[in-house]
């Protein structure tokens, strides 16, 4: 038996549809064998395990830091001793590049702990000041010595080329003493 | 495409023949780079480093083929594994010396063969599509570069990969999923590790890919020369071998006596001490900075200092991209009819007074720690980097009155066309 090849009056014939269909499945086919190439560069399940830190800030003495590691990236504790406190209250916030007072970047009751990542906001070098002896930058906080940013007491950026303050992670108090990173 | 008097490949005996027949490659290579090129006959050395980037290519893969057998892409034992190399492998110092001053080599080879073809114009119609495909393997070869640098795993392989993925983490909105989906976490570990090897084994055969797409892409003009004056007849030509590849071969003599000197006496002068430090993610060393090949580059990207619509970092990572990128339209950029700096006065000026040491400032400051002068003189350097290329070359091709031409390479080379030897196919002057 001949095939059909007449065209219908609509303009599209059987082979129209063929073409199409046959495209659109190989297209949606494509797609989905991109989809887990793309995806699987993205962190796999153990470094997403990694996610959350668990420390204990009991033993840090007013003006002291330590440091941590979370996500496999350092992280400052500081508790702010009393004058650092009032350095980082009395700038008027609203004047800074990226506004925020020492309040908003601690927790409510624990306004001396103040929790950054070691992460310079510039390139992601450590900025140094974190470990007693270290240069403190201008402002008495951290100092990126890769490409010259000053934060102050409370971890804001306040001269260099860093666009925004250390990054305060998500973090609760679990007691009194233990902070839950991430 | 080649001209008329381009010598015919002839088989030689019979199983030449019978493979002529069935896989003409031996007349490929005859007509590509034998004595079935004919070559404009006033080359002079600039226009050996094309060669020598080549065997550069050629030299990198061996070396790191090498390399790759005996190396490990574990952050826990990647560092050992380069230290085992330099200790243990039966001539592993000497691979992998090669390997790391070959970059070096391999970059000065682009940078001369990139500069030669801005003084003598060789991105201008009809070789667009060579200088196009030229960007391209300039691009794959910093990014293969890059990421062979972080595979030792040391200090520097370490920060320059976080200073560099960073870069991404400025693109708005989109950036911080970027950065993190291209390492594969939080910060430069194992995965990023990982695929970087991957990358660094696979893009030199791009590279090799492009390239031959870019002798392709040259063999249908055929090659520039340093009057700028297309060939018009057959005594403007020589055949390339024997007498480029003799040479070719002579300045690729000088350059192995050069590379030579570096791989067996100063193998350690163009890398930083720091690398033979195991990374550290919690400590960053005093001094970041990119190899040699990447300061002009890196000193484009710090000097954007102050914030003006979009922030200080986005505009630096922009900056640094679009210098390169903007070589992409030099043949547009460019209106002269007049190709070799020899006959535009102007031109020549701004190169050799403008361009030059505008690129020896950003090369120290890109070199140089964070602070001034070097900051304000990266600025300025930058600022006449890019009006060098969108606002001088422009205007200067427009307004400029370039000296006269000889009428052809044959009067260039020995004074008068009369005594020019006439091939039978030679098109007649016009």
């Amino acid at each position: 038996m001949m095939a059909d090849t007449t065209v219908p009056a609509d303009g599209v014939d059987r082979r129209d549809f063929i073409n199409i269909a046959a495209v659109s499945a190989a297209g949606v086919g494509g797609l989905a064998v991109v989809f887990p190439l793309i995806s699987q560069m993205a962190p796999s399940a153990d470094v997403l395990a990694e996610s959350t830190t668990e420390l204990d800030v009991s033993a840090i003495e007013p003006g002291q830091s330590i440091k941590a590691v979370f996500r496999k990236q350092p992280l400052f504790v500081k508790r702010l001793a009393p004058q650092e406190i009032a350095a980082a209250n009395a700038v008027d916030a609203s004047s800074l590049r990226d506004p925020q007072t020492l309040a908003e970047r601690t927790k409510e009751g624990h306004g001396d702990i103040l929790v950054t990542m070691g992460v310079c906001t510039h390139l992601g070098c450590v900025p140094l000041g974190a470990v007693e002896g270290e240069n403190k930058g201008e402002f008495d906080g951290y100092f990126c010595p890769c490409h010259g940013s000053h934060y102050d007491t409370a971890g804001r950026i306040r001269k260099g080329p860093a666009p925004t303050n250390l990054e305060v992670p998500d973090y609760e108090f679990t007691s009194d003493t233990t902070i839950t990173v991430g | 495409m080649s001209f008329p008097w381009a010598k015919e490949y002839k088989p030689a005996n019979d199983f030449t023949k019978w493979v002529d027949e069935k896989l003409p490659l031996p007349r490929l290579v005859y007509n590509a780079v034998g004595a079935g090129y004919p070559v404009p006959r006033n080359l002079n050395y600039m226009w050996n480093f094309g060669v020598l980037a080549g065997f550069c290519l050629v030299l990198q893969i061996i070396t790191g083929v090498v390399l790759a057998m005996h190396y490990a892409a574990n952050a826990e034992v990647a560092f050992a594994t380069t230290e085992h190399i330099m200790r243990n492998v039966n001539w592993g110092w000497m691979m992998r010396y090669m390997h790391a001053n070959g970059a070096s080599f391999f970059f000065l080879a682009l940078y001369i063969h990139i500069f030669r073809g801005f003084f003598y114009s060789s991105y201008k119609a009809p070789r667009e599509m060579i200088w196009l495909l030229g960007v391209v393997i300039f691009l794959l070869t910093m990014a293969t570069a890059f990421m062979g640098y972080v595979l030792p795993w040391g200090q520097m392989s370490f920060w320059g990969a976080k200073v560099i993925t960073g870069l991404f983490g400025a693109i708005p909105l989109v950036g911080e999923p970027l950065q993190i989906w291209l390492v594969g976490g939080f910060a430069p570990d194992n995965a990023a590790l990982n695929r970087f090897f991957s990358l660094h084994f696979l893009l030199p055969f791009v590279i090799a890919g492009v390239v031959i797409l870019h002798i392709w892409a040259l063999h249908i003009p055929g090659s520039s020369n340093p009057t700028g004056v297309e060939v018009k007849q057959e005594s403007d030509t020589v055949p390339f071998h024997p007498y480029y590849t003799a040479k070719d071969g002579f300045g690729l003599g000088v350059f192995l006596i050069l590379y030579a000197a570096f791989v067996f006496f100063l193998p350690n002068l163009l890398g930083h001490a720091d690398n033979y430090i195991e990374a550290n993610p919690l400590a960053t060393p005093a001094h970041i900075v990119p190899e040699w090949y990447f300061y002009p580059f890196y000193a484009i990207l710090r000097a954007f200092t102050f914030d003006f619509v979009l922030s200080a970092k986005l505009w630096g990572v922009l900056a640094m991209f679009s210098s390169i990128l903007l070589w992409f339209l030099l043949p547009w950029l460019d209106r002269s009819p007049v190709r070799s700096g020899h006959y535009r006065p102007l031109f020549r000026k701004f190169f050799w007074f403008g361009l030059i040491p505008c690129m020896a400032v950003l090369f120290v400051c890109g070199g140089a720690p964070a602070e001034e002068p070097y900051v304000m003189l990266s600025q300025i350097a930058t600022a006449y980097y890019f009006i060098h290329f969108l606002v001088i070359i422009p205007i200067v091709s427009s307004i400029e009155k370039p000296e006269p031409l000889p009428y052809s390479i044959t009067e260039a080379v020995l004074g008068s066309d009369k005594d020019a030897v006439l091939g039978e196919n030679t098109t007649p002057a016009t």
